[in-house]
């Protein structure tokens, strides 16, 4: 497929309508724009691209932002994809603070917001199920001690109420072992 | 406004940005911990509500951040916020890009990247299991809200619907006082 680069207005206007039209993670929409859509990239460049995005810390999407903001149009490549993938819907989110600022006390409103929280919290957990199935793959000891890990991280937050940090460097280093182990 | 808490915010969000692995919504029960118990800047239902406020809204995840700064300290908190979250990542984003194709080719690129899954998985579980609980304190009716969440997480595994849709059934049930 013809991959064509898009300059710094494209990058712009490509990155803002990335953020302004996904909802609940944008990154499905992210694959669609840039390589079905506009041609970007090609399907094997997002792919390496996102896995680079996934692999450093931070939001996937703004990484991404940068990494083709940069390669396309240089520092300011980058500077009008970050801002365009965050500007707009802060925008957005920022005029709805301020009207539920002024609304908060409204007990129907705050009913209304918990029962989108409730449903909120079903597709962070669906998430978390639908992250999980590439380890459902491999060999049984494999799958075993990965969801050892999955458990391990779960319990060492909620009711070890251990930092953050800790259960970075525990359960990511018993995930590299055993992928190392496994998948090397 | 108060620099001394926008000093504070910005401390807070740069540190978790390097800590971000596997994205946003893995760090929501350290964000939690932070600006619920250790700064008691909000009430676990205020954090609850934010993030629903969130995900109704267009837009990365990662403007959770910006919607927290702003229960902080207004529209200012918002911006610093955001900012520190974004920028130590989106630097070192800027440096790693040109090393692409060195990178993602290489087997200890892939070790790490799915090594790093089981930690992620367990930390985003960790998050539903926060806002679930969250949802559930503020309604009047606990079991109803976690089925709430239930009926959710059933149904994106077995229908993936717009998540639009999900959201816009759960603020009916909440409008018409089910919960």
């Amino acid at each position: 497929m013809k991959v064509t680069p898009p300059n710094i207005g494209q990058l712009f206007l490509g990155f803002l309508q990335i953020g302004v039209t996904g909802f609940g993670g944008v990154l499905p929409i992210a694959r669609r724009a840039l390589v079905e859509r506009r041609h970007w990239l090609s399907e094997e460049e997002f792919t390496q691209d996102l896995a680079v995005a996934q692999l450093l810390p931070g939001p996937n999407i703004v990484n991404l932002s940068i990494t083709i903001g940069l390669r396309f149009g240089g520092i300011a490549g980058a500077i009008a994809s970050f801002s365009a993938i965050l500007g707009p819907p802060l925008v957005i989110l920022l005029a709805l603070l301020e009207l539920y600022g002024s609304h908060a006390d409204v007990p129907q409103i705050a009913a209304t917001l918990n029962g989108i929280a409730a449903v909120a919290a079903g597709l962070v957990a669906a998430m978390a199920w639908r992250m999980a199935r590439p380890l459902m793959q491999g060999g049984s000891m494999e799958r075993i001690a990965n969801l050892s890990v999955v458990a391990l991280s779960i319990l060492g937050i909620t009711v070890l109420r251990w930092h953050l940090l800790p259960v970075l460097v525990i359960g990511g280093g018993l995930g590299v072992f055993l992928a190392s182990r496994y998948r090397g | 406004m108060d620099s001394a808490l926008l000093g504070e915010l910005a401390k807070v969000f740069a540190k978790l940005s390097l800590m971000a692995v596997g994205g946003i919504n893995p760090l929501l029960p350290e964000m939690h911990r932070l600006v619920v118990e250790n700064y008691g800047w909000m009430s676990d239902t205020q954090f609850t509500t934010l993030f629903a406020i969130t995900q109704g809204a267009p837009g990365p995840n990662v403007l959770v951040v910006a919607a927290i700064g702003w229960q902080v300290a207004g529209m200012a908190g918002a911006l610093v916020s955001l900012g520190a979250i974004c920028l130590p990542s989106a630097l070192l984003a800027g440096v790693v890009a040109t090393l692409r194709d060195r990178v993602a080719n290489a087997r200890w690129a892939r070790i790490l990247q799915f090594g790093l899954v089981p930690v992620t998985v367990g930390l985003v579980a960790a998050s539903s299991l926060l806002l679930a609980r969250g949802a559930a304190h503020t309604a009047a009716s606990a079991n109803t809200a976690y089925g709430l969440t239930i009926a959710a997480v059933l149904f994106t595994i077995r229908f993936n619907p717009h998540p639009l849709w999900l959201l816009a059934a759960g603020a009916l049930a909440g409008w018409a006082g089910v919960l």
